[in-house]
């Protein structure tokens, strides 16, 4: 590994967020440090409440800490406004739900183009990528249907050739198989074995199936708002319950 | 950038056509009424113009009686004008072209088995050249008829089809009353005037002959005077009532009793009561037209709540606050101006069919046209800003979230 691979992309240190006030105050998440390098494939699980998707939003720079410092591709998001932190998940992040979240009676097609539509790029070269990530994710000869038309495993691969259109340098999937049965689920996650190892793109995916866990290379494991347990190795993530 | 944006708000317009069919209803509904309204006054008071002119702009009627009393008014108590005057405005106001009196009396003409009750007028040729009506049969009075009172007539185009059918009436003898009276002419058809009265329905015969056979006095119930070329109404006014002051012995200080009626002032009474009914109509209109705006702020809103989760994946994949507020603010004014444009195309149909009903001239005006399109597009951006406003500053987490 080169210097430059050693920065991380995603760098959390000493973040915590909490919610509300005096009584009512809710602490989702404390003192969380995390680094993630370029390349890696990120489980992170949790019970729920644990603080695991409210740490994917703020890595997703949908939120922001209520202190610490976090630190995306080298930018200090805290300190940013709502239209820079819009720019950031524009051309450097992918989301993935896990309820699909396409927009309803709109082709495939035109879903996958959306994020490029808000890059401003012109029709033809939106349409041709569009196509192509479509072609990526298996979709070929579905692109004019829309999401009532198609299966749940085929809506998340839509949705997954959205997120990846922009050629993102971070995937963020939130539970991509919850909805899935488990032999499309376990396609879904061959995808994003593939996007990773192939493209390159670093990806983070909360989830509490073990056996989805299990695809990544590195699992991180929150409780009560804080990093429990952070592993890359295989065992441990193979075993994980 | 501004291409995209209306893409987008295109598609989401279509991807609920009937929802926004429904949105647009308002605003199509009180543009067609502010359309429809406007141009059908329009119509009617071009219609009015067009009637006064057909009467003659320049005319001036003098009446005996005091104040701007209507028909009737309180002519009974002063004296009658007479012959004489009309000879004096004839001759001593150089601002008037033609004088000619008048009097009339409904009366029952009878051809044969046919009776017919119409306006007998009392007067003389210089009546024709004041209105500016010609005779499409036959000739006008010969002095001759004129100084002696001869029982000759000219029907009005009403009275010859009454009592003639479809027969030439020139030379017969029709009875009006006790009198014998030959046909000699036939007036050219005018139609009803802007006061709703058929001016054909009318037989024309000499004064001298009414004063004598009819009326049994030499009273003139009104003198018709048509202004010379060039000059004003209100000089010509000026004039006629110097010179009826002195013939009438009124002193200095002391109230006409005779009036001078223009048509002019005919003419804006009757398109200001029209306009006035316009702009009332309109301003009814107008009210739609916000209530319509307020139906589109409505529905956004509740598209905007409805949608909260489309608006949180807009946000969530990229867009800024400024992209989303646009795409609900073009929305809103793709969606008001198709309102418009529906709503003038419907009112204009509205305006054809009721122009054609009350028989008057459709009168689309361009100015109204583009204001209602104007006012369209502005009730997009005011009623659609706060919806929009409301989508953009969404937490795209709590957007997401939303069920």
């Amino acid at each position: 590994m080169t210097l430059a691979d050693e920065t991380p992309v995603i760098a959390l240190t000493g973040i915590a967020k909490t919610y509300g006030e005096g009584e009512t105050e809710v602490r989702a998440l404390q003192d969380v440090n995390l680094a993630i390098l370029s390349g890696e494939f990120v489980a992170i699980m949790g019970p729920s409440g644990s603080g695991k998707s409210t740490a994917l939003n703020m890595i997703g720079c949908l939120d922001t800490p209520t202190s610490g410092s976090y630190r995306f591709l080298g930018t200090e998001v805290g300190s940013l406004g709502r239209d820079q932190r819009a720019l950031l998940r524009r051309n450097y992040l992918g989301f993935v739900f896990q309820g699909y979240n396409l927009l309803a009676r709109t082709s495939a097609l035109d879903n996958v183009e959306l994020p490029l539509i808000y890059q401003g790029m012109a029709r033809t070269e939106r349409r041709a990528l569009a196509l192509r990530a479509l072609a990526r994710v298996g979709l070929t000869g579905r692109e004019h249907h829309h999401p009532s038309q198609l299966s749940g495993g085929q809506q998340q691969r839509v949705a997954i050739a959205r997120a990846i259109v922009t050629r993102p340098d971070v995937l963020l999937a939130d539970e991509p198989t919850g909805n899935l049965d488990t032999a499309r689920g376990q396609e879904i996650m061959e995808l994003l074995t593939e996007l990773n190892r192939d493209e390159g793109i670093t990806i983070l995916m909360v989830t509490h199936e073990p056996d989805m866990a299990a695809y990544a290379k590195r699992l991180v494991q929150f409780i009560d708002g804080r990093v429990a347990s952070d592993t890359t190795n295989p065992a441990e993530i193979a075993n994980v319950s | 950038m501004f291409l995209e944006t209306l893409h987008l708000a295109l598609q989401a317009i279509l991807r609920n056509a009937l929802r926004s069919f429904l949105t647009i209803l308002g605003v199509v509904i009180g543009v067609a009424a502010v359309i429809a309204m406007v141009t059908v006054g329009q119509g009617s008071t071009d219609q009015v113009e067009a009637d006064v002119s057909k009467l003659g702009t320049n005319l001036l009627m003098i009446r005996p009686g005091q104040g701007q009393g209507g028909p009737g008014g309180a002519s009974s108590t002063a004296a009658s004008l007479t012959l004489k005057d009309v000879d004096a405005i004839q001759d001593q106001v150089s601002s008037v072209n033609v004088a000619t009196p008048m009097n009339s009396r409904m009366m029952t003409a009878i051809l044969g088995n046919t009776n017919y009750s119409t306006n007998v007028t009392g007067t003389d040729n210089r009546y024709l050249e004041a209105t500016d009506w010609a005779i499409t049969e036959g000739r006008d009075f010969y002095d001759s008829e004129l100084r002696s009172g001869t029982a000759a007539c000219i029907l009005g185009e009403t009275v010859r089809k009454e009592l003639f059918g479809s027969s030439s009436p020139l030379g017969d003898v029709i009875r009006i009353k006790q009198i014998s009276c030959r046909v000699i002419g036939v007036l050219e058809a005018k139609g009803a005037s802007s006061f709703g009265n058929d001016q054909d329905d009318r037989i024309l015969i000499p004064i001298r002959t009414f004063h004598r056979r009819v009326a049994g006095n030499q009273d003139v119930s009104m003198i018709y005077a048509a202004i010379r070329e060039g000059i004003s109404t209100d000089k010509a006014k000026v004039d006629i009532e110097l010179l009826m002051r002195e013939r009438r012995r009124i002193g200095p200080g002391e109230d006409d009793d005779f009036n001078v009626f223009d048509m002019k002032q005919i003419t804006s009474m009757l398109t200001g009561i029209s306009s006035v009914l316009t702009g009332l109509l309109s301003a009814v209109a107008a009210v739609s037209l916000l209530v319509g705006g307020i139906g589109i702020m409505n529905i956004m809103l509740v598209s905007v709540t409805e949608r909260t989760r489309e608006i949180g994946i807009r946000l969530a994949i990229g867009a800024t606050e400024r992209q989303v507020l646009m795409q609900f603010l073009v929305e809103a004014i793709v969606l008001s101006l198709l309102g418009g444009l529906i709503g003038i195309l419907l009112g204009l149909a509205l305006a054809v069919v009721g122009s054609n009903m009350l028989a008057i001239p459709f009168a689309p005006d361009p100015v109204i046209i583009l204001l209602a399109f104007g006012f369209s597009a502005v009730v997009g951006v005011i009623f659609g800003y706060f919806p929009a406003r409301r989508a953009a500053r969404m937490n795209p987490i709590v957007a997401l979230r939303h069920q």
